[in-house]
């Protein structure tokens, strides 16, 4: 078991470096951060003092190393624009965000995981193919798409809800239904399918067999199977709770990480960038560390394999 | 004597292709009846559509009686009560038969709360004495294993205990064996035939092993597509099959004793349940199909006293049978 976590801890901080590492490589070779910031009228003097002070003029292996040197010293940098800490930037956007995605995780949860399952015990019939159906259509259409939908039939036509902002919480009802109904259609189609191979294997049959109602078949025997692969999807949704809002927070003009890492990327203001990119692999990362435990916890086969491993 | 099970008509078909066409069976109690026929022939889905087991959009039609009572299209608290507590069932592949993430214990116990109305320690002494019944050794410490810690051998045997927890009158064990390997296999059987001698139970083995029926049943019946062809005390059938098809599968087996011969396969293949041709369905692959087997499906008549079989050129098969051994 302390190996299969060790292997495991080890190929998550390999992740993480990674991810940094080509952050860093794609944003210095996409664009000059002082004509980003300073504009293309700037002297030639002053974008060379930028650059100078912002050690841009530097090889980029040498760069490289002394970002991770301050990594290694606990400091992300500072933003170029207004020389705060990176950091305390994206931390001040944090509860914006988590205010559109905790609670879109929470209705993601509660009407995807319930409907895949009601659809797969009705395989067929016509609450199944209604389910079906809204969750092909809830994850084909983007959710900038959806977004606009929302904002033109609630905000404009009918003039229920405001159309964007961040004063009150009837600002967050149209980012969280955007956010909820496309990952509700996800998680309800995905949810069916693992119960629906669940439904057909033989101790479902068997459990049958012996006598057991359907509703304790269903409860007992099939669910905690079909917990195992939905659980991969939860983790992948939990991974996304910090930057999973780009999109939505921009449409909605929600003031999140998502929006300052859309700002930050359109500036090159490196430090910010890096540091959101920092911090979404560092929850993707621990949120496989998670359901990798969960599933060991869910799936006894795989506790064997990991206590021989 | 009333019989315990009574099958009769029992047809099925799925999205209306039929794959049983009308099955008439009688089982009495403390029988052991095996049943033969290829893959597909319909062995296994009898007894799940009688239990109910098959998936919805099955169509079933017929009767199945449990000691008089109808529990085809019962209601489902009524079947809950019959499935695992007067017919229990065993499946092919033990594997995949136990839910992988439930201890042994839970799956067993399960069982014995349902039929037997036991709790506490009574229910895990019961659990833990199923388990020595069916020879699986530490039974106290292997409780609390998955199904994943044990041979599939074992596995089958903890089917069997489970199957054993509701005190049934009835086990089908539908290929127990076949997965398994040869000595596994002779353990398993030998395992039934005990459990069965000491509880007095009726057993069905579905199999498509000749040798396995012959030794292990009192009376067989053959299927063929979907219907019974022949009915028979085992040692009758072997000594002296009726129906065409039986005669085909008894000579594609090497004989144990005796010179050797030839072994003769029965030509072409099971036809196609969504193209059944009319009348016999095995005509087509029969030597002795006249015209008129083509016109209307045999029906199951009465040989001997407790002979049945399923086709109208039986007695030219006999005969024709008997013109071989004698030559």
């Amino acid at each position: 078991m302390g190996r299969y976590f060790a292997v495991r801890i080890g190929r998550a901080a390999l992740t993480i470096v990674l991810v940094v590492t080509f952050a860093f490589i794609v944003l210095r070779l996409s664009g000059d951060p002082a004509l980003m910031i300073l504009g293309p009228e700037a002297p030639p003097e002053v974008l060379a003092a930028f650059r100078k002070a912002w050690g841009l003029d530097d090889p980029i292996w040498l760069q490289y190393l002394d970002y991770f040197g301050a990594i290694a010293k606990g400091e992300l940098g500072r933003s170029m624009r207004d020389g705060r800490p990176a950091i305390e930037l994206v931390l001040e956007r944090i509860p914006a965000t988590l205010a559109l995605t905790l609670p879109a995780f929470f209705f993601k949860v509660a009407i995807g995981v319930p409907a895949g399952i009601y659809a797969a015990l009705h395989r067929g019939s016509a609450i199944d193919r209604a389910v079906m159906t809204t969750a092909v259509a809830g994850f084909t259409v983007p959710s900038f798409v959806l977004a606009l939908i929302l904002v033109l039939v609630f905000a404009v036509q009918l003039g229920w809800l405001p159309s964007g902002g961040q004063d009150s919480w009837r600002h967050a009802i149209l980012p969280i239904t955007t956010l909820s109904l496309g990952g509700a259609a996800v998680l309800a189609r995905f949810t069916r399918s693992a119960m629906l191979e669940v439904l057909g294997q033989p101790y479902i049959r068997t459990a049958s067999a012996k006598g057991l109602p359907w509703r304790k078949v269903v409860t007992s025997h099939a669910l905690p199977n079909a917990a195992i692969p939905t659980v991969t999807i939860l983790g992948f949704m939990v991974g996304t709770l910090i930057a999973g809002a780009v999109v939505v927070e921009s449409v909605f003009a929600w003031p999140g990480v998502g929006r300052l890492l859309v700002v930050a990327v359109a500036n090159r203001d490196l430090a910010v960038v890096q540091c959101i990119l920092l911090l979404v692999a560092m929850t993707m990362v621990t949120s496989n560390l998670i359901v990798d435990f969960l599933y060991g916890f869910l799936d006894p086969r795989l506790r064997a394999k990991g206590a021989h491993a | 004597m009333a019989p315990l099970v009574n099958i009769a008509g029992l047809s099925v078909a799925f999205s209306g292709v039929p794959v049983l066409r009308g099955v008439d069976l009688t089982l009495h109690k403390g029988e052991a009846l095996g049943l033969v026929g290829e893959s597909g022939s319909g062995k296994s889905v009898t007894w799940l559509a009688a239990l109910g087991l098959l998936p919805r959009h099955a169509q079933v039609s017929g009767k199945v009686t449990l000691e008089g009572r109808e529990i085809l299209g019962a209601p489902a608290t009524e079947l809950d009560r019959v499935r695992g507590g007067r017919i229990a069932m065993i499946f092919q592949d033990p594997a995949s038969s136990l839910n992988p993430v439930l201890t042994i214990r839970r799956q067993l116990c399960e069982a014995l709360a349902l039929h037997r109305n036991l709790q506490g320690i009574a229910l895990k002494a019961e659990a833990r004495r199923l388990l020595d019944l069916v020879g699986i050794p530490d039974a106290g410490r292997r409780l609390d294993a998955y199904p994943h810690e044990f041979s599939g051998g074992q596995v089958q045997r903890i089917m069997i205990a489970m199957a054993l927890a509701g005190n049934p009158d009835l086990l089908i064990a539908d290929e127990p064996t076949t997965a398994l390997d040869a000595t596994i296999q002779a353990q398993i059987l030998e395992l039934l035939s005990t459990v069965r001698r000491e509880l007095g139970m009726a057993l069905v083995l579905i199999s498509h092993d000749l040798g396995v029926v012959a030794e292990n049943c009192d009376r067989v019946a053959v299927m063929y597509a979907g219907r019974i062809v022949e009915e028979a005390p085992s040692n009758q059938l072997f000594a002296d099959p009726a129906h065409p098809y039986a005669q085909g599968l008894i000579g594609a087996l090497p004989p144990l004793d005796g010179p050797r011969r030839r072994l003769t396969a029965i030509p072409g293949t099971v036809p196609d349940p969504a193209k059944m041709p009319g009348g016999c369905a095995f005509a087509p692959r029969c030597a002795l199909a006249s015209e008129s087997c083509g016109l209307a499906a045999p029906s199951l008549a009465p040989i001997a006293d407790d002979r049945r079989v399923a086709c109208i050129r039986a007695e030219a098969s006999r005969r024709a049978l008997l013109g071989i051994a004698a030559e």
